[in-house]
């Protein structure tokens, strides 16, 4: 709390509010440059992960001989640290490049979504795959019109835990300068502990990702109209 | 410099650095770093624990809180750790120690309360009846019945949130802390890929390892025949009444 104007000392403290609305107006480009990064990070980090987890999910399904090292492979990802492996990579792509977060970020959702695709593609019943082969589908057909709409609710529970721990990661990305909001927390910290640059952050990225949680689920809702008749 | 040589001249400039017995004895060398990181991180767990498992075991045993926890986990999947991390070392706890152990203990409850309280909601309902029904009090059921039955689901909460605080407690070193993590900010600070490397292997050694630990102990601690099978993805073997998804997040 502020004191009295007339007993602030010029060698006393400067006011330094957990949060400071000049702030955010007067930073506004700052903000709002650090955010987009934050949302092409994130974003390029989920579709990336979903290119190339869908192919290993559909793989591992086949075959039990492969969806057993698929899954322990990722166990072993999850596990080491985010900072550790934005390190691994900084060799080969630049330590103060983007490109070496993004790609620790696209290995993480890549682990996420293998095994929620994994999940969602083995609920599909045995015998309605039977049936549609039966009828004559092929196995693109299968995917497409049993496969993915069988399978959505799982695929759609993955894409949203994985944006939303992306968008808490990516913070981790300061180590390279390429943080997204992250760059706020830190720069913040920096700049004498500024308190205000720093909640500004943290509370960015946590409407950040309830913002893309919703979004998710709105997209959900409208891919899956089926559940909804059956709710009501 | 070749970006594909720096790759591999980093991995043997990392050994050199973690061979050089200096690096590891002297002041604020990694065997002081590690001590800082282990004690820092199971200072972290316990703290969590002391909150977490009690609670679990109240909300599991009346069956109350679930969409309380559902909600508490989403959001703390969704608050950065730097953040919070940087927020405890601008309070007036300063950088100490004990605002880091505070901020990873926060990220250590929500794992743990989730499965403690999944752990005692998903004992079999015959089971607790025929407990019941042998003469048992509620607390005899409590202690000598669900509890052993919920053992697992508590021990893969205690591993997450280990496991995690373990990782998080690196970032630590982005905002004056303490722990391993500061070999990989101060090489990331000299350009030194060797050290950012060297930094790297310890932090993910150290993650893996405390992972196997710690299998090994809720192998250990699991009363009965199942204890000897391999724990399975918990993804896939959970049945659970609730997406307890908390426990499935990078680090």
């Amino acid at each position: 709390m502020l004191s009295a104007a007339g007993d602030v000392l010029a060698a006393d403290a400067a006011p330094n509010p957990w949060f400071d609305v000049h702030y955010v107006i007067d930073n506004w480009d700052t903000i709002l440059g650090y955010t987009a990064q934050h949302v092409r990070l994130t974003v390029g980090a989920v579709v990336l992960g979903a290119l190339i987890a869908l192919p290993l999910a559909l793989l591992a399904r086949r075959t039990r001989l492969l969806s057993g090292p698929v899954l322990s492979l990722s166990s072993i990802i999850y596990t080491i640290p985010s900072l550790a492996m934005f390190s691994f990579l900084a060799p080969f792509t630049g330590p103060l490049s983007a490109t070496t977060v993004l790609i620790g970020l696209t290995l993480y959702t890549l682990v996420i979504l293998v095994r929620n695709f994994l999940t969602g593609l083995q609920s599909v019943p045995a015998d309605v795959r039977e049936a549609a082969r039966g009828m004559g589908y092929g196995s693109a057909r299968l995917f497409v019109q049993v496969d993915l709409p069988l399978a959505l609710p799982a695929f759609m529970a993955g894409l949203r835990i994985a944006t939303v721990s992306t968008v808490a990661l990516t913070t981790v990305g300061v180590i390279t300068g390429n943080g997204g909001l992250g760059q706020l927390i830190i720069g913040g910290f920096n700049a004498n502990f500024y308190r205000a640059e720093i909640v500004t952050g943290a509370l960015g990225c946590v409407v950040l990702a309830l913002v893309a949680d919703l979004l998710l689920a709105g997209a959900q809702r409208l891919l899956t109209p089926w559940t909804r008749g059956t709710a009501a | 410099m070749d970006a594909g040589d720096g790759g591999v001249n980093a991995f043997s400039q990392a050994i050199v650095y973690l061979n050089d017995p200096y690096n590891w004895t002297r002041p604020n060398g990694i065997l002081d770093l590690l001590v800082e990181h282990v004690r820092i991180s199971v200072l972290a767990v316990v703290l969590g624990a002391l909150v977490a498992l009690p609670l679990g075991i109240v909300l599991g045993v009346s069956g109350r809180g679930g969409g309380a926890i559902v909600v508490l986990s989403n959001v703390s999947r969704a608050v950065p750790t730097l953040a919070l991390l940087t927020i405890f070392a601008v309070t007036p706890l300063g950088f100490s120690e004990a605002s880091t152990v505070l901020a990873l203990a926060l990220f250590a409850v929500p794992p743990m309360l989730t499965n403690t309280f999944v752990g005692f909601r998903e004992v079999d309902r015959d089971v607790r009846e025929a407990a019941r029904a042998m003469g048992m009090a509620r607390r005899q059921v409590i202690a000598k019945v669900e509890f052993p039955l919920a053992v697992p689901l508590i021990m893969t909460g205690v591993r997450t949130a280990a496991v995690q605080v373990v990782a998080t407690a690196t970032l630590a070193a982005l905002v004056g802390g303490g722990g391993l993590g500061r070999i990989i900010n101060l090489g990331f600070g000299q350009q030194d890929y060797g050290q950012i490397i060297a930094g790297a292997l310890l932090v993910a050694g150290l993650a893996l390892l405390t992972e196997a630990l710690l299998v090994v102990l809720s192998a250990a601690l699991t009363p009965g025949p199942q204890r000897f099978s391999l724990p399975r993805p918990w993804r896939r073997q959970r049945g659970a009444p609730l997406d307890t998804g908390a426990s499935a997040v990078p680090l």
